[in-house]
């Protein structure tokens, strides 16, 4: 039994298993004869947000949270969040990343540059810090053994590799806890990420030429009667009635030249032009 | 006098056998081998686990209360009544239950009454960071701080013995790493105490103020008594060998200390009120300097000084967020105890990840309506806060359970906004604490908007029941309170209910209900998609072809909808995750160029019924 304690951390996205996974990486250590602990963090955390369990084991442990730089092997079940816990590994430890990818909605929101703010897949990012780094892609290995919800199996599989304790109590646990009848992809699926092979790094998109600049909104109150069908379609909320019933421009800046208005309007009272061009004169 | 239990203990748990718990579930597993009766709370979080943990449970009667106000009624009644009993809440539950707490602490109690104030440090999934070690101190009852999952079990079962030989709730405080932290803990036995039943005492028990001056030396003479205990109890206790400095700590903090200076002298207070001044005096003298670490606020450390022993504490180690190892060596480093920790690497760039509303929420249709009304609103506790994040951003307030009403009636009579205020609060809410506030919209005749998010359950803390869904902590069926007739009933004479699936009608009742003048009630009425059951229907996706990448659909902020790599006169197209689209339909209904539709079932064939 080593002398000092160990860490390891799991981390992904709320609803991916990061709990459960946990649970099994502390019934293997408990089988194993380690004192341990585990600390995780529930509530608000869950609706889609990062995920994490720390789990520390040895003789006998005290804090249940992992000092940075000391753990001895990151799980991470979704790329952004590899990056998010790398702080916590240990120089010399071990990154198990899942190279699926998991967007979060606000990584979707500039609407300047169009480009998301999701971090590139990118391995140099590991060796930089002097870390084994191993990419997988559980999900396929896991569907190719039929049933990708076996997929947490097979990250457990690669993790179980850097934590020396015996591939039996890892088995016992992992048909312990995971759900009635999956056992067994469960257990082949653990099997296979012990000999998985390291993923295809993919290969980033070109980001979108970019946003040339606002576009200019036109409305011809003469034709406009301010019956609020605009305002009330615009993605970019840069139209509103207000209180006196008139419609007006409120955020002149955020269009991004999307056009819903002008198609929508019955008047044909608004147009929408790129910027940088000669305005048309349609009236007047 | 104890009595074995006859009733065996769940499988696997067997007495004797060393598990897994978490701290929640020690707190719980403690209370069973005590033998309490009764274990009473309302959810929140890092509580709930503790009465869920033992709800399957036949020989204890485990229940939510609609608010932790009534549960801690509930369980000083039981307890005058004869049974031991557990009341459960998160910290700022407490302040919900407080006028009854400090009170309590005159009445004392009948058989044993813990409660359990779960704190949230550094505000996982809360409002605010309160230090309850304070309400200990106000009420003047007994704290005790477990540190682990063993001790969970442990001081939860010694608080009942504690609350019973000094006649006085206890309070017994967790915090986030402990409540959720996992950790051996042995098992024991099953004991019930033979209850004594009720003995009539008005003198103890009606607080009337002739009776209450007569209690309040009663209380003052117990925490003396109580202070002598804990100085020379087995939870005071000295560790260490090194004489140059020593700790004073408690809860989770002690594992901290102990992380970072493993052979130090520490002196942990598994009672940290009231203190144990003598053996902390004793120990002062063995050390050369003094320190406190704990979390939030500096009341140990006050409490130290106050009795003229030099100490230090918050000039090293912060009043704020919630401690961990690296902290805590910070905190020593710049005490000039242990070396400076090296500067860690810059962190490596990543994306935000904030907690979302779920795919088919059925509070996103009702918050995109706000936005688009332009309505002030005064939010409340629950998932639904989340819609003050953007891209719905139609939240303006929110600060406690069930202020939402009554701060939308303050906020109107002031004048003071320019578009109409509507309150916005979840079914479990409103019975929380919300019904005396629409009282109060009838009674001043507010022109406000109550928009009562009705999913039947629970949802922030993970689907709990309450006394609207009609069924109990135990999965007995309950009578359901009648949410509009509830609201007739308080007078409210415009009230409506609409389906938050069907965006324009939901628009159209808010608008309409925002116009009316004076009260008005608008109720939506989906389940939550995950709780009590997952709702999952045909899942729906995007016709690239179709999109033409105006981002109509990326205003609701659904988790499924994120960008494709397809672009449309320069802007990104969008693409939606159907594994986890739940087929609510809003993104579609939202679709000005009709992109969006549902997956086809595999029989489908859409060439077909289009030649047909």
């Amino acid at each position: 039994m080593p002398e000092e304690t160990k860490g390891l951390v799991l981390a992904g996205v709320g609803g991916q298993g990061v709990i459960l996974a946990g649970m099994i990486v502390a019934d293997a250590l408990v089988r194993a004869g380690y004192d341990i602990k585990q600390s995780e963090v529930h509530g608000m955390a869950q609706r889609g947000g990062s995920v994490f369990s720390h789990i520390r084991w040895g003789p006998g442990v005290d804090s249940p949270l992992v000092p940075r730089g000391s753990a001895e092997v990151l799980a991470a079940f979704e790329w952004a969040e590899a990056i998010r816990w790398v702080d916590y590994v240990r120089e010399g430890g071990a990154v198990v990343a899942d190279l699926r990818t998991i967007v979060p909605p606000g990584a979707c929101d500039d609407r300047r540059s169009w480009s998301t703010a999701y971090p590139t897949i990118d391995p140099e990012l590991f060796l930089d810090r002097r870390l084994k780094a191993r990419l997988i892609d559980a999900s396929t290995t896991a569907a190719d053994l039929g049933n990708i919800r076996a997929a947490n199996s097979v990250i457990l599989g690669t993790v179980a590799a850097f934590c020396g304790i015996d591939d039996a109590h890892w088995e016992a646990a992992i048909e312990s806890l995971v759900p009635r009848g999956t056992e067994e992809v469960n257990l082949a699926a653990f099997r296979a990420g012990r000999a998985v092979g390291d993923a295809q790094v993919p290969v980033p998109a070109p980001a979108p030429a970019g946003f040339p600049g606002p576009h200019l909104i036109d409305v011809n109150h003469a034709w406009c009667k301010d019956c609020d069908i605009c305002s009330r379609a615009c993605p970019e909320y840069c139209l509103a009635v207000d209180k006196f019933g008139k419609l007006g421009i409120v955020d002149a800046d955020a269009c991004t030249g999307c056009r819903l208005c002008e198609l929508l309007c019955p008047d044909f009272a608004i147009s929408i032009r790129p910027p940088m061009t000669e305005a048309v004169t349609t009236n007047g | 006098m104890t009595i074995d239990s006859t009733i065996d203990a769940p499988p696997g748990t067997d007495a004797g056998s060393t598990v897994l718990l978490s701290g929640n579930e020690a707190v719980a597993r403690g209370a069973v081998e005590a033998g309490a009766l009764m274990a009473v709370g309302y959810p929140g979080t890092p509580s709930t686990e503790i009465l869920e943990s033992i709800s399957g449970r036949d020989d204890i009667d485990v229940r939510w209360s609609p608010n932790e106000k009534v549960a801690l009624d509930v369980a000083l009644g039981a307890s005058i009544g004869g049974v031991r009993t557990l009341a459960t809440m998160k910290h700022v539950g407490l302040n919900v239950a407080a006028d009854t707490f400090m009170t309590a602490a005159y009445t004392g109690v009948g058989a044993g009454l813990v409660i359990i104030t779960a704190d949230d440090p550094g505000m996982h999934s809360s409002q605010n960071e309160q230090d309850n070690r304070a309400y200990a101190r106000m009420a003047g009852v007994p704290l005790l701080e477990p540190s682990n999952s063993a001790e969970a079990k442990e001081f939860t079962q010694l608080a009942f013995a504690i609350s019973e030989e000094f006649d006085t709730p206890v309070l017994v405080r967790t915090t986030t790493r402990v409540s959720h932290n996992r950790g051996l803990v042995e098992l024991g036995t099953r004991n019930v105490p033979e209850s004594a039943g009720f003995k009539r005492d008005p003198s103890k028990y009606v607080m009337i103020p002739g009776y209450a001056r007569a209690r309040r030396p009663v209380q003052l003479q117990r925490l003396r008594e109580l202070a002598d205990y804990a100085e020379a109890s087995a939870l005071t206790v000295e560790s260490g060998s090194r004489s140059e400095f020593g700790v004073i700590t408690s809860g989770i903090s002690h594992q901290y200390v102990r992380e970072v200076l493993p052979d130090a002298k520490i002196l942990k207070l598994g009672i940290s009120y009231p203190l144990p001044l003598e053996r902390i005096k004793e120990f002062s003298e063995s050390v050369e300097r003094l320190f406190v670490v704990e979390e939030l606020d500096p009341l140990v450390e006050n409490d130290i000084k106050a009795y003229g022993i030099a100490v230090e504490g918050k000039a090293f180690f912060p009043q704020m967020g919630e401690l961990d190892p690296d902290v805590v060596r910070r905190g020593f480093a710049s005490a000039g105890v242990v070396p400076e920790p090296p500067p860690a690497k810059p962190s490596l760039l990543t994306v935000a990840r904030p907690p979302l509303m779920c795919p088919g929420c059925p509070h996103t249709p009702p918050y995109l309506a706000l936005k688009r009304l332009g309505a002030v609103v005064t939010g409340d506790i629950g998932c639904y806060t989340l819609a003050s994040l953007e891209p719905l951003a139609a939240m303006d307030t929110c600060v406690a359970m069930g202020s939402s009403i009554g701060m939308a009636v303050g906020m109107a009579a002031s004048g003071g906004a320019d578009d109409p205020v509507v309150a916005t609060i979840g079914d479990s809410t409103f019975m929380h604490g919300g019904i005396q506030g629409l009282a109060d919209a009838v009674y001043s005749d507010a022109n406000i908007t109550v928009l009562i998010l009705d999913n039947g359950t629970t949802a922030m803390t993970g689907g709990q029941e309450h006394p609207g869904t009609g069924v109990t902590l135990q999965g007995a069926t309950a009578n359901p309170v009648d949410l509009v007739g509830l609201c007739k009933a308080l007078g409210v004479k415009d009230v409506s209910v609409v389906d938050p699936y069907d965006l324009a009608s939901t628009y159209n009742t808010i608008e309409a209900a925002m116009a009316y003048v004076g009260p008005s009630v608008v109720i939506t009425n989906r389940p939550c998609v995950e709780a009590p059951t997952k709702v999952r229907d045909r899942p729906y996706e995007v016709i690239a072809d179709k999109c033409t990448a105006c981002q109509a659909c990326m205003t609701a902020g659904c988790p499924s909808i994120v960008w494709s790599d397809e672009l449309f006169e320069g802007r990104r197209k969008v693409v939606i995750d159907t594994i986890t689209c739940t087929g609510c339909t809003l993104c579609a209904q939202l679709c000005p160029p009709l992109a969006i539709v549902a997956v086809p079932l595999p029989e489908d064939n859409r060439e077909d019924s289009t030649d047909a």
